[in-house]
């Protein structure tokens, strides 16, 4: 695929993902650089389809037959109606737009959502600070300066896997998993950050808690709180603003719109 | 007024699902839906309902639903290799087979029974009138959405459908089956993560389904399937899709389902076509398949072959009087 692209980056690949979905693929590792590229398609393809339909010509019928569309780290993967297209044409258009779709430059939406530290929330906290030699309270501030970015939501409905972690604090999974994390942990394993939606099974380690839902089934339009290309502060807190928004969430009273933060200089 | 059936004893996984939740995907909600949306669409039709769009229908993966008719009359039907019993209000106990509609009036009690394998559906007449849920009724217990309360059927349940008029013509058709030729897959997405001889061993020898399948995948045994090096056995997270074959560091394949993650970290040798998943979900653990590749003009062959053959099956429904016992010839036949 030697044709132009943007700044000499390198060709998407197209993979088949079956008969009813195409990989598009700009790299094979976790990069900023690579998923800017898939940003760009993302929002290229979002383009396309918010005009198409199904009566408007032969490419129009191709994006009018997407069901879904998966951004992830490094690909998008794009699902479509088989009966609807032919595939092999879809593939070949959706390639076309991913050599000149370049990286996007738009930043996405911005959140800062509370996070209490507490010890019992909070149970990997000391033996991360042991292990970097750092006192909690200065891993809680260094977690709190960073601006994470939301590479993709996956593994569960509405979890974020997020970059951004200050290089320092990078720590492996727990060797035994734990049976069962808490609902809105903050959790961290290697390089990644994210917050369990449910309580779950997982071996990420536990730094704090929000009361902020991560997946909300009554947002119809939107239930994740997240979405690929999304950035993140944690706002720390303490148990009584925890327990106020805990409650004002159980009571249908919590607007999560609060939480998104006014564009700031990055 | 609406028909009402109440759940008077659970039984084992079963759940009210339909054609599936689109749209969600990039949200983590995966696509859920029915394993053979093609037998569901056989036993929505058999109810009277119109096959598309798909109407809600009650999903049988092992131990079917005792259910209870509390406003009738309903008009229901099972379809797949399933059969059970009704206990009419009035003292009388009947055989029910599937592949026939039968009209059930208020207090009569149907006792489904147990699947030897793969699914079945009870479909009822204007389908399970339950919430929908980001645009489907499916239920997907991980995130507690659709069905009744994001849950599996159980006891309590209470099925909202269609009153049908008593004394109407039921449907009745010969048995849908799929052929047993191998499974056609598409190559890739990541088939470069394997030894050239692991693509000939995945297309040359038997697997086995073993007993570890639920709604998310399948897990087979065979030989195993190398990859080119330790670390090809794992990828950075891509989207993956009901019919990928994952195969992990043992190298043995894990065939996803319905239910499965929107994305994951094992290699996929290869996915399973469109036409040939509703043969996923009616092998039964230990029996074994084969795999063969196809590209993807054939794979879209298949399809529309696939959806050819089910209009020819609908096309053989035909009424009966409601009165009319059991056909000549048993309907569950022992070829099955």
């Amino acid at each position: 695929m030697a044709t132009a692209h943007h700044r000499s980056a390198p060709p998407a690949s197209l993979l088949p993902l079956g008969d009813a979905a195409w990989t598009v693929e700009f790299g094979d590792s976790i990069d900023a650089a690579v998923h800017a590229r898939v940003l760009g398609f993302a929002a290229a393809l979002e383009r396309v389809r918010s005009v198409a339909s199904p009566a408007t010509g032969d490419e129009a019928g191709l994006w009018a037959a997407i069901v879904d569309v998966v951004p992830t780290f490094r690909s998008l993967t794009v699902h479509y109606d088989p009966l609807r297209c032919n595939g092999g044409a879809l593939g070949a258009a959706l390639l076309a737009l991913a050599e000149t779709s370049g990286s996007t430059t738009r930043v996405g939406r911005q959140w800062t959502i509370p996070v209490c530290f507490d010890a019992d929330f909070a149970p990997d906290l000391d033996d991360l600070a042991k292990a970097k030699a750092l006192s909690p309270e200065a891993i809680i501030a260094l977690l709190c300066q960073a601006t994470f970015q939301v590479y993709m939501i996956g593994f569960m409905p509405g979890f974020p896997y997020m970059g951004g972690l200050p290089a320092g604090l990078e720590m492996p999974r727990l060797s035994s998993p734990r049976k069962a994390v808490p609902a809105r942990s903050l959790a961290i394993a290697g390089a990644m950050c994210a917050v369990y939606p449910w309580q779950s099974p997982g071996g990420w380690r536990l730094l704090g808690r929000t009361p902020v839902p991560m997946f909300s089934a009554a947002e119809a339009e939107s239930p994740a709180l997240l979405a690929s290309g999304d950035r993140v502060r944690w706002q720390a807190i303490d148990r009584r603003e925890y327990l106020e928004i805990e409650a004002a969430v159980a009571a249908g009273a919590f607007d999560r719109r609060s939480l998104m933060a006014m564009a700031r200089d990055t | 007024m609406a028909g009402m059936i109440e759940v008077l004893a659970a039984g084992i996984g079963n759940s009210i699902q339909d054609r599936g939740r689109f749209g969600f995907r990039h949200m983590g909600i995966t696509v859920s839906g029915c394993l053979d949306p093609l037998l569901a669409r056989c036993a929505n039709v058999l109810a009277g309902n119109a096959p598309e769009p798909d109407c809600a229908c009650i999903e049988i993966r092992a131990v079917g639903p005792k259910l209870q008719v509390t406003s009738g009359p309903v008009r229901v039907a099972l379809a797949g290799e399933i059969s059970a019993t009704l206990h009419a209000a009035g003292g009388d106990t009947l055989a029910v087979a599937p592949w026939k509609s039968i009209t059930l009036t208020t207090g009569d009690v149907l006792a489904v029974a147990t699947l030897p394998g793969g699914v079945a559906y009870l479909a009822l007449a204007g389908g399970v009138d339950s919430p929908l849920q980001l645009g489907s009724r499916s239920t997907y217990e991980r995130a507690l959405i659709g069905g009744i309360g994001g849950r599996g059927i159980v006891v309590g349940n209470r099925l909202a459908c269609r009153i049908v008029a008593g004394a109407q013509d039921e449907r009745q058709a010969p048995r849908w089956r799929l052929d047993d030729d191998p499974i056609r897959v598409v190559l890739g997405p990541q088939r470069n993560h394997f030894k050239h001889q692991a693509l000939a061993v995945f297309l040359g020898s038997d697997y086995v389904v073993t007993n570890q399948r639920d709604r998310m995948g399948m897990r087979l045994e065979g030989q195993p399937l190398a990859h080119i090096s330790a670390a090809a056995a794992d990828i950075v997270s891509d989207g993956v899709t009901p019919g990928a074959i994952q195969v992990p560091g043992n190298g043995q394949p894990i065939i996803l389902l319905a239910d499965c993650q929107t994305v994951g970290g094992y290699p996929k040798i290869a996915t399973v076509i469109r036409a040939d998943l509703p043969r996923l979900a009616q092998l039964h653990s230990g029996q074994s398949l084969r795999f063969a590749a196809v590209s993807g003009d054939q794979a879209r062959q298949a399809l529309l072959e696939r959806e050819a053959q089910w209009q020819a099956w609908a096309r053989r429904i035909v009424a009966v009087a409601p009165d009319t016992t059991a056909p000549d010839e048993p309907i569950i036949s022992s070829n099955w």
